[in-house]
């Protein structure tokens, strides 16, 4: 330990020197100093530049009349008329609600989901065993959705499918799956139970490490057996974790689940499965509406920004470090 | 830590077992695909071995074609999103660099807000991507989230190696190259295979921005196979309406297989990156 200190020490030193050094120089003479360090910045700023912040300003399009035949600086425009439109469409009362079902059950089906592995990890004493079951339930977190959705549409199809064949060998109706609007949200659910619960318990695993094991000896000697410890010490050692990641996922349900909900989504299904980016992709792009649309995704991002810095708010109030 | 109660044994049975459980699920749906991939008649159980779907795929150009896209814009894309990344997270590590700090801020902010679908959209048909290979590749060029933390990495390296190799007269190019990059490579592996991992699985940039059937990847391919023809009607777009043929179960499956391999090849390695934690480091300084 003694070494790394050491170093720390010397380079606030030298850092102190150089800043006594720099401040004697002018800004221009200190920028020309490092212009190598500006030209490596050169593609990158440009990247933000043009791929982030001009579709911020192209926002604009969203209180214009925006017509292709006229352009970006020709057409007019009509202030918040499209977001007049928008509030007074029966669709905008559906993808509200759709959104925020698959909020709740994100919440509540998926979240309790990852505690629940994290903890059945975490009371595994066979390395080999853990690290087996680890490598497993982490996989499906690097398929793409579109394999996930294929799997599902293998899996669940009445047509040959598994589930349906044994369904079928046990006696019972054969179930549409796929093409039924009851079973639409069970089956996101499903899928991203599937995909990233495992992957979420690596956060949970690595809280859980550093719990004191000093604090289970002492149970231990005052008898506690081992579902008392899990109940006693384990689960409120976490629980600041826990109450975070619940906050901070709160923050960004606007954006949960769009690509695998267009996957999902067909005919027999669109009224529960449409939410504001599926939405913005069918009436912008594909028909064309495209200052409607933008006024639509403009929505989205500012509900979602508001979201995400009062979830930070939050998760800071409840006594941990936010991300921003 | 060996206690032998039978309270405590029935809690480990409990546990194995659910976690085999757990294991299982997971693992299975997936076995099941391979398995019939490579059967004449699929079903409940799958009999008899064939290869007959890889031989259909790899005869049919629509396959081997999106294959190709595919590749190619991974290793290409790969390269570019770290090359990109790595010269201005090196840049953005030294911390007296004038006007660094509202580099970063402008950085900070693309991760909150973000112009959305339909003006991004304009932007990349105005600088010419619209449908090139360079759209799946370009607009999403660098990460915010990933700059940071390398950022971050780059940071930890003692400044004193990189102040001796000054005053021994080495170039800023020969500082990032022959320093900062040899003693970050673990980083920037793992950096590159989660690129990687992205742009082989990305799909929705591929339906928005390429019309042109030959230019599409492997994941759009496997979605116009499987799930269009497993009877989703889909998104009624007019691109899907080429998408009428039937495919068999074994070459859905293939196909599947297919546009997984390269994941399970590059997870084993992920999985080293990711145990280290290389990508839960915080992102705060």
């Amino acid at each position: 330990m003694a070494q790394p200190q050491l170093e720390v020490q010397e380079s606030s030193h030298s850092k102190l020197q150089h800043k006594t050094q720099v401040n004697k120089k002018s800004l221009l003479t200190r920028m020309w100093k490092e212009r190598w360090l500006y030209v490596f910045l050169v593609p990158g700023i440009i990247y933000f530049i043009v791929y982030k912040y001009l579709p911020m300003w192209g926002i604009l399009m969203a209180f214009m009349d925006y017509k292709p035949y006229l352009g970006f600086w020709d057409s007019p425009w009509v202030g918040l008329k499209h977001f007049e439109r928008f509030f007074s469409e029966p669709e905008f009362w559906t993808l509200l609600r759709n959104t925020l079902w698959i909020a709740t059950l994100d919440l509540i089906v998926f979240f309790p989901f990852t505690i629940v592995i994290a903890l059945l990890l975490n009371e595994v004493r066979k390395e080999m065993f853990k690290r087996t079951i680890q490598t497993f339930v982490y996989v499906p977190h690097f398929l793409s959705w579109v394999v996930v959705v294929g799997i599902s549409y293998i899996l669940f199809t009445t047509e040959g499918g598994v589930i349906n064949e044994i369904l079928a060998k046990l006696g019972f109706d054969k179930i549409n799956f796929l093409m039924n609007e009851d079973l639409f949200r069970p089956m996101l659910i499903l899928q991203m139970v599937w995909k990233d619960a495992g992957w979420g318990t690596i956060i949970f695993l690595a809280a859980l490490a550093g719990v004191n094991p000093g604090l289970y000896e002492a149970a231990k000697m005052d008898g506690a057996n081992r579902w008392r410890l899990l109940w006693h010490i384990t689960l409120p050692s976490i629980r600041s974790v826990i109450v975070i990641l619940l906050i901070l996922r709160l923050g960004n349900f606007m954006d949960l689940g769009f690509e695998q909900i267009f996957l999902m989504t067909n005919a027999m299904n669109r009224e529960v499965a449409e939410v504001f980016d599926t939405y913005v992709y069918r009436v912008g792009l594909q028909q064309g509406q495209f200052s409607y649309s933008a006024a639509v995704g403009l929505f989205k991002s500012i509900v979602g920004l508001i979201l995400v810095l009062g979830s930070n708010y939050l998760a800071k109030k409840a006594g941990e470090e936010g991300i921003y | 830590m060996q206690d032998k109660t039978i309270g405590s044994r029935l809690f480990d049975y409990t546990n194995y077992f659910l976690l085999t459980l757990v294991g299982l699920t997971t693992i299975m749906p997936f076995i099941y695909v391979v398995i019939t991939s490579f059967s004449a008649t699929p079903g409940l159980i799958p009999k008899e071995f064939t290869l007959d779907a890889y031989r259909y795929i790899f005869s049919t150009d629509t396959f081997t074609n999106s294959l190709m896209v595919s590749i190619y814009i991974t290793v290409l894309g790969t390269l570019i999103n770290l090359v990109l990344t790595c010269l201005m997270a090196y840049s953005l590590s030294y911390k007296h660099l004038p006007g660094r700090n509202i580099i970063l801020l402008c950085v900070l902010i693309t991760m909150l807000f973000s112009g959305g679908m339909i003006p991004t959209y304009f932007v990349v048909k105005a600088t010419g991507l619209i449908n090139t290979l360079w759209a799946l590749m370009i607009p999403n060029a660098i990460s915010a989230f990933y700059l940071i933390i390398l950022k971050n990495f780059f940071q930890q390296i003692p400044r004193e190696l990189i102040e001796a190799a000054k005053i021994d007269g080495c170039h800023e190019i020969g500082l990032l190259f022959r320093i900062v990059l040899p003693l970050s490579l673990p980083a920037i592996a793992a950096f590159g295979l989660f690129y990687a991992v992205g742009l082989w699985n990305q799909y929705f940039n591929s339906i928005m921005y390429i019309s042109d059937s030959d230019k599409w990847p492997v994941q759009v391919i496997l979605r116009q196979v499987v799930i269009l023809a497993s009877g989703g009607i889909g998104e009624s777009s007019s691109m899907d309406s080429d998408s009428t043929v039937t495919y068999s179960e074994s070459i859905k499956m293939a196909t599947i297989v297919i546009a997984t391999i390269p994941i399970i090849i590059v997870y084993p390695f992920l999985q080293k990156h990711f145990a280290k934690g290389v990508l839960i480091g915080s992102v705060k300084e």
